[in-house]
């Protein structure tokens, strides 16, 4: 037994970690077992990766199984490290269709949660580009999955958090790019009217993505910096690019934070210095489209290892949300003046917008998406609370991969195929074998 | 390339080993064609795939169980090519305790990390003498330095395989044949799997397999993973037998 958390090292439960070397051997233990779920990279915040009694690792299916360069569709184990596949073919022209801000989660873990990325708005959810994939059942079969195959259980593997099955392996299509670069523009947005402005206004770009100031206040509620962003041509390289890589490399190993810091170290002060200083460069350089690199501006805090310590010993929550667009301007504005006056400033604040969103559990809709990192003290509870009622109004819902916390109603107001997710699950697992503390905790 | 201008290739011996796929992965990444003999299927024929589908480089499949000696020849035989490069990194750690009161456990370890790589690799040998060219590579072990308490038998093991290849090296040294010898000294794999291993001495399989790559490019004989072993071994060899015998180790 180990104690396991998600990546917000809260809540911690006691399960017992199990690393099959392959699917043969993991789909003998996912039948022998009750209480257990699936486990790529850890990544998710909460409690969705913890098996109430066993957790399956993952890590052993780490091979690649085939590639076709000439159509970009790469097959994979579910174990594969998105980092791995990025190193891989990125330098062969290919970049993955969905990236999160993370490049340290697994493709099953991925498709688990169906992630998002900065182009949402234009190229959907990972699930999206997802082709086929093979499922270990709890009874002990293995299903191929895909549009003409059981297309009832593919549809709900995207957002189904494990609770389907466990992924083996799955194919899906990278996308050619000319360079590893992107072309950025930054767009100053005075207020959060200003910014979700400047979000619908750079649709037209492949990703985009708005960093809020929290601590603005008033007239300034919502102050951002809006990133518009396109992979950049090679013919657009200039010096010091082309000095660089036409592909550069992630920098490895920047930066660690080396033990837990003291609770209360991101107190107000050092967040106020870190948004200033995020505003003030970003407004440097704004409006001028700057060449970057891929890896700071997909994964920006990749270069920083273990960087959740900094949350201290209590751990800290991830809440994320989405809003239809009919309801948005006046939710997020509802929410951001909640935490603003509350002076329990956000480390991150992150808003985009998404696209058209698909069924069961998966979390993306059509609407805004806002991303807060709060430190657990005494009053966050309240306060989210708060924010999640705002939230059900609104007609929006939660993200399940970075919940710990949510309450029933929440969930089942935000996710209206929820009572179909149950019954699929009853059909395929009527032993409820599968289970793991999310739910436990929600009652999937 | 080799001098004909027919892709160079590379044979590994125990091709479901977490340090032969490693090493396989860091040849075909300068474009070598691989292949992997292994007794169990399913799992070299995942990291074929996992080959392939990285490097765009051809990985071909051949059964070999290395105690079945009599058959040896007829592998050899059957390969679609005569390697340019054959590395063996096959070997079983084993259970001391139980290998010293059970004698078919014993002479498994002898035969898996001493008798079967020594005999194939033997064969190769002739084989390459014969072409005028080829690079042999042995995997033992650190192990294989000195004979200690907790692993003497799969230590003794290797200590003759590094033997035979020393020898080996010595005789061919004229020729146009290499001989290389591997010894790791704790690396993260399926066979120290749950053992509680020391950060600074302990490769990742990766750091093993460019090190074997590197020593074919470079021209070392006989090469420490991680380096620091050279210095622990030599010191570890140079304490006196009578303190030594009584030293936990
Ligand atoms: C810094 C950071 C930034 C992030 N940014 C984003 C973002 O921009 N967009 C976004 O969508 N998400 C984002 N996330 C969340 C993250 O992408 C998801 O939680 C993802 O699921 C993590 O993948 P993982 O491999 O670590 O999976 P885990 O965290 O280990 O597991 C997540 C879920 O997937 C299930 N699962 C894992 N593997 C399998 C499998 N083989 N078969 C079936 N189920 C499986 C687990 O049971 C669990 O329910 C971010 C996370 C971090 C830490
Ligand atoms: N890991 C260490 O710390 C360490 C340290 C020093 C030296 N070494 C040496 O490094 C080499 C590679 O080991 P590893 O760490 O990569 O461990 P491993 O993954 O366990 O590899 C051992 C390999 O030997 C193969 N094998 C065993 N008996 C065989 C037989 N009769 N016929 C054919 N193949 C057989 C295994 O095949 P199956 O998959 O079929 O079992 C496996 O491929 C070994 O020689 C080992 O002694 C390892």
């Amino acid at each position: 037994m180990t104690a396991l958390s998600g990546w917000g090292r809260w809540p911690r439960h006691e399960s017992e970690l199990v690393v099959p070397r392959n699917a043969r051997r993991l789909t003998e233990l996912q039948t022998s077992a009750r209480g257990i779920v699936a486990r790529g990279n850890g990544r998710a915040y909460g409690d969705a990766a913890v098996g109430e009694r066993i957790t399956l690792s993952t890590q052993g299916l780490d091979r690649f199984r085939s590639f076709d360069p000439e159509t970009g569709r790469l097959t994979v184990e579910a174990g594969v490290l998105l980092s791995d596949v990025i190193d891989v073919f990125l330098p062969q022209g290919f970049f993955p269709p969905v990236v999160p801000g993370t490049k340290f989660v697994t493709i099953g873990g991925m498709i688990a949660a169906d992630v998002h990325g900065k182009n949402h708005h234009r190229s959907g959810a990972f699930g999206d580009h997802v082709e086929r994939l093979s499922l270990a059942l709890p009874d002990g079969r293995v299903v191929e999955c895909g549009r003409g195959h059981e297309p009832g259980l593919f549809a709900a593997t995207f957002g189904g958090m494990g609770l389907t099955g466990t992924i083996l392996d799955a194919t899906f299509r990278l996308m050619p790019v000319e360079t590893g670069w992107l072309r950025r523009r930054v767009i100053v947005a005075d207020d959060l009217e200003d910014a979700m402005d400047a979000l619908a206004g750079a649709a037209g770009a492949t990703y985009s993505v708005a960093w809020i100031d929290c601590l603005a206040k008033g007239e300034a509620l919502g102050r951002s910096l809006v990133q518009a962003a396109d992979h950049a041509g090679e013919h657009e390289l200039g010096e010091r690019e082309r000095a660089a890589g036409l592909f550069p490399a992630a920098p490895r190993g920047r930066l660690a934070v080396p033990f837990e810091l003291p609770t209360g170290v991101i107190n107000r002060a050092s967040v106020a210095a870190f948004n200033e200083l995020y505003f003030r460069k970003g407004a440097a350089d704004a409006e001028t489209p700057r060449l970057v690199p891929w890896d700071p501006f997909f994964f920006p805090l990749d270069g920083i290892g273990h960087w959740n310590r900094i949350y201290g010993r209590r751990g800290f929550l991830q809440h994320q949300c989405v809003v239809p667009t009919r309801t948005a301007r006046a939710a997020l504005a509802d929410i951001l003046e909640r935490i603003s006056a509350r002076g329990r400033p956000s480390f991150l604040a992150v808003l985009k917008q998404f696209g058209p969103g698909r069924r069961s559990l998966s979390f993306p809709l059509e609407g805004f998406t806002l991303a807060l990192d709060l430190p657990v003290d005494e009053g966050v509870d309240a306060l989210l609370a708060e924010i999640d009622t705002v939230v059900a109004r609104a007609g929006g819902r939660l993200y399940l991969a970075k919940d710990s916390r949510q309450s029933r109603d929440t969930f089942e107001a935000g996710y209206p195929d929820l009572p179909a997710f149950r019954e699929l699950r009853r059909a395929i697992d009527p032993d409820g074998r599968i289970a793991s503390r999310l739910s436990g905790r929600l009652g999937l | 390339m080799t001098g004909d201008g027919t892709t160079a290739s590379l044979l590994v011996i125990g091709g479901t080993s977490d340090i032969g796929r490693a090493a396989a992965l860091a040849y075909a990444q300068t474009g070598r064609r691989i292949m992997l003999a292994a007794r169990d299927a399913e799992t070299a024929r995942r990291n074929a795939d996992d080959i392939a589908a990285r490097t765009g480089v051809p990985v071909s499949l051949h059964a070999l169980d290395l105690l079945d000696t009599d058959r040896f020849e007829a592998f050899v035989d059957d390969l679609p090519m005569l390697p340019d490069t054959v590395l063996c990194v096959v070997g079983e750690l084993g259970e001391q305790r139980r290998a010293e009161s059970d004698i078919g456990h014993a002479q498994r370890i002898m035969r898996v990390n001493f008798e079967g790589p020594a005999l194939i690799l033997g064969i190769f040998a002739e084989r390459f003498v014969a072409r005028g060219t080829g690079t042999l590579i042995g995997v033992g072990s650190v192990a294989g330095d000195r004979g200690r308490a907790s692993n003497y038998v799969y230590g003794a093991a290797k200590a003759g395989f590094s033997a035979f290849l020393s020898g080996l090296r010595n005789r061919l040294s004229a020729s146009g044949v290499r001989v290389i010898t591997v010894k790791p000294g704790f690396v993260r794999t399926r066979m120290t799997e749950g053992m509680k291993l020391p950060p600074v001495l302990t490769a990742e399989p990766e750091e093993v397999g460019h090190a074997i790559l590197e020593a074919e490019r470079g021209g070392s004989d006989v090469v420490y993973v991680r380096r620091v072993w050279r210095g622990v071994m030599t010191v570890i060899r140079m304490i006196p037998e009578p303190l030594f015998k009584r030293l936990k180790l």
